[in-house]
């Protein structure tokens, strides 16, 4: 495009506007790839080594450290247990979501704007406010220290982003579709089911990503509810 | 629908209430024992231990917006923009810099957390350069610990912000760039006159998250410096005070939990208000093509 940072044929200050924009990207580049690239190093050597020779690269390409995260100090439990937590409440996520954001999107009833908004306000609200109740809650529940407490928490605080991201693309969807199923003799949940999800995909993937990446407040509340090591899950 | 209403309502908007209504009562332990009306919030506002933590605190919370809103989102947008212009290897640099941002917070905090530590890799390699008299305790002294702590974030978000500018910028006609780029106008100007009043909605949403992410500050703190706040509260924000007083972790021992309450609803009124008032400045500054 016209507007577009070309070096060839620019003029002298533009070519070293350009280049030194560049350096500037490309230190941030190093920035960040560089810890990430040091901890990888430093994940093979020893104690002594790492306060020695910071830079250098490890003299032996060990595992032991390793090993030791991974079976003496119970990291494959952690593991195992943040895979079953999340997979879990994303199954569900995306199950309730996709149901309730089409119900938001199509159907028209008296309540469906107070739906939609009760949906939006557990994005718009900060929940730190709410987690001493939620820890009464789950308590009176007689949850804590058990994983679907956790299944449960990590299902709520998905559940308004999902429905608000998939509502919108849900109503992008040509109705005509919808009515052309209607007729061939679908019933509402086969539309759902054969229409609208599929026409989803893209979106579905996108709330995959965006609710399965441990976000903040959900690490948050996992400090409270597990007081039981080998529940734990990684962080 | 209802399955997911009736957990959403259950697990966020049910508790949510349930603070507004227990900060009006006092406490004993995990027991409710009598209605007191506002005198938790008077206690956390004017009593001695919990008025100069709670001041504290918000002022840490302050510095923590300000820091972000300078410094990465002003980088943020200076990224957007030259990646928006097709600059050299943007394509790598847009999927780059987003690496840091899909790690979760907690193991952010404590790689840096031990980058950080007086003996460790930032002052290894302060010493390697030889600026010797460069080294501190980046953690440990009380004028650097919160911006020590605010730039790992910064590190951690940059991408962020960057690509919602980039995304906003796209979608700015390309008609009107060309049109302004054959009349002649300097790259400054091009950029302030015509491409920054365009983005002005997507400058308000990235200040509300602003706003939101820099009120709720508490991993951060928590895998670097510890819940006290350490050194000598220097590092302490609403987030950290909040868990003290409500799960009495730390210093005063039992847990109270009206006083957290009465700090979980300021939250909630500060967050909301903030936002409320920086959407209002912002929208006066939108304009309409």
């Amino acid at each position: 495009m016209i507007t577009d940072f070309k070096f060839k044929g620019a003029s002298i200050p533009k070519k070293i506007f350009i280049i030194c924009m560049f350096m500037v990207m490309f230190s941030y580049v190093i920035l960040i790839v560089y810890p990430l690239f040091n901890m990888f190093l430093s994940s093979f050597k020893s104690n002594r080594e790492i306060l020695t020779t910071p830079f250098s690269l490890p003299s032996t390409f060990d595992f032991t450290n390793y090993r030791t995260v991974w079976i003496d100090k119970g990291f494959n439990q952690y593991f195992l247990n943040s895979l079953i937590v999340t997979v879990t409440a994303m199954a569900f996520v995306l199950l309730f979501g996709s149901m309730g954001a089409y119900g938001v999107a199509r159907y028209a009833y008296k309540a469906s704007t107070l739906v939609y908004m009760l949906f939006l306000s557990g994005i718009m609200l900060p929940l730190k406010a709410a987690i001493i109740p939620l820890f009464l809650i789950i308590k009176n529940l007689n949850l804590i220290n058990t994983r679907l407490s956790v299944i449960l928490i990590f299902m709520a605080m998905g559940l308004p982003s999902t429905v608000f991201i998939l509502s919108g693309f849900m109503k992008a969807i040509p109705l005509e579709l919808e009515y052309a199923a209607r007729i061939d003799g679908c019933n509402d949940f086969q539309i759902y089911q054969r229409i609208v999800m599929p026409m989803t995909a893209s979106a579905v993937a996108l709330v995959t990503i965006y609710n399965a990446v441990p976000s903040g407040m959900i690490s948050f509340s996992l400090w409270y509810f597990f007081n039981r090591t080998h529940l734990k899950p990684y962080l | 629908m209802f399955p997911g209403l009736s957990v959403v309502g259950v697990f966020i908007l049910l508790p949510l209430f349930m603070s507004l209504f227990n900060s009006f009562f006092s406490w004993n332990q995990l027991i409710r024992t009598g209605f007191v009306g506002f005198d938790n919030f008077k206690r956390l506002l004017f009593a001695f231990p919990y008025r100069e933590r709670f001041f504290n605190a918000l002022g840490n919370n302050v510095t923590w917006f300000v820091m972000t809103m300078l410094i990465q989102n002003s980088i943020g947008l200076l990224f957007g923009y030259l990646m928006s212009r097709s600059i050299v290897g943007f394509q790598a640099f847009k999927r780059i810099f987003f690496i840091p941002v899909l790690f979760s917070i907690i193991a952010v905090g404590f790689l840096w957390g031990l980058y950080l530590k007086p003996s460790g890799l930032l002052n290894s390699f302060l010493n390697l350069i030889g600026l010797e008299n460069l080294r501190h305790a980046w953690l440990g002294e009380e004028r650097l610990a919160t911006f020590s702590i605010v730039f790992v974030n910064i590190w951690r978000w940059v991408g962020f912000p960057s690509l919602v500018f980039l995304a906003a910028i796209h979608t700015v006609p390309q008609e009107c760039l060309e049109a302004a780029y054959l009349d002649g106008v300097g790259e400054w100007k091009l950029f302030w006159k015509i491409i920054f009043p365009l983005i002005i909605p997507s400058i308000t949403i990235i200040t509300v998250l602003t706003v939101i992410g820099s009120l709720n500050v508490f991993e951060q703190i928590y895998t670097m410096t510890g819940l006290d706040g350490s050194p000598n509260y220097a590092t302490d924000t609403i987030g950290t005070l909040f868990y003290r007083t409500a799960f009495g972790s730390v210093d005063s021992g039992s847990p109270e939990i009206g006083i957290g309450s009465a700090i979980g609803v300021v939250i909630y009124f500060l967050t909301f208000g903030i936002s409320l008032l920086s959407i209002y400045f912002t929208r006066k500054k939108e304009v309409q093509l």
